[in-house]
């Protein structure tokens, strides 16, 4: 079983957002994110930027005073 | 006194449209929230104005085409969307993808700079704690404009896509003629760049 490196695991997570991971490719994931602080981070820091994308988009400029 | 009759009925239909939530008044609520989208798509204040004008404009004129079955806002949109995908295509075609060397060589180094030969992280992302109270402070907004805006052109034009437009991987690749690696790739390069920016100028600092 190869455990995928720091920047293979980053491009996975990214992938995570945008097709599904071959069961391999999460296995392998999953190894990595248990023993890496670093690319558990990351995971958190893209669900939290495509979530903030949509938030600048419906944020109101002019909230009531 | 026939006509007379005939305009009030006329009159009586189009208060019935305005009533779905088509009346310019109605639609112009909605005009900051279309100028975001179509700025942060496509990067360019006049472009920006003009597809949002369009679009403010074709929802008033076609009002009676708001079946009402969804919102106002999201009627908005979805025209938008295709006046925005008919500009993408006419920017991609004055700077495709897969040529302006130098920009893409530029772009591949992103990555490069951030792991060590051996794919490991150079510095590890940090712990942003709970990013969510970022959200309410006006001055992380600004600093997302200008992360957003630093991306490289070609690279922020597939995360748009992708993520104010949310079009699926093979839309992206349709629009743009390039294939889904590609765009994995591209995709992969413009998520770290926003968070090596967020990291640098917003969360590395609080």
């Amino acid at each position: 079983m190869h455990i995928p490196t720091c920047r293979e695991t980053s491009a996975l997570l990214s992938q995570t957002q945008d097709r599904k991971l071959t069961l391999f490719e999460r296995v392998g994931l999953r190894l990595h994110l248990v023993v890496c602080t670093g690319c558990r981070q990351l995971e958190r820091q893209l669900a939290f930027m495509r979530s903030a994308v949509k938030r600048y988009l419906e944020r109101d400029d002019h909230p009531p005073r | 006194m026939c006509n007379g009759g005939s305009n009030a009925m006329a009159d009586n239909n189009s208060s019935r449209a305005d009533a779905l939530g088509v009346s310019p008044g109605e639609v112009e609520q909605f005009r900051g929230y279309l100028m975001r989208y179509a700025l942060l798509q496509l990067r360019d204040q006049t472009s920006a104005e003009d597809v949002v004008q369009e679009t403010l404009l074709a929802a008033v004129e076609g009002g009676d085409r708001f079946s009402g079955k969804s919102t106002v806002k999201t009627w908005l949109t979805g025209i938008l969307k295709h006046k925005i995908i008919d500009q993408v295509r006419r920017q991609s075609r004055e700077q495709p993808l897969l040529q302006g060397e130098d920009d893409e060589r530029s772009e591949a180094d992103v990555i490069d700079g951030l792991f060590k030969a051996d794919g490991h992280w150079q510095n590890f992302p940090a712990n942003w704690g709970d990013p969510g109270n970022a959200l309410e402070n006006k001055r992380f907004w600004e600093t997302f404009e200008t992360c957003a805006r630093l991306m490289p052109v070609k690279t922020a034009r597939v995360f748009m896509m992708r993520e104010v437009m949310e079009l699926s991987t093979e839309e992206i690749c349709k629009e743009l003629d390039i294939t889904a690696t590609n765009c994995w790739v591209m995709l992969h390069r413009a998520r770290l760049s926003l968070r090596e920016c967020l990291e640098t100028k917003w969360f590395g600092r609080v």
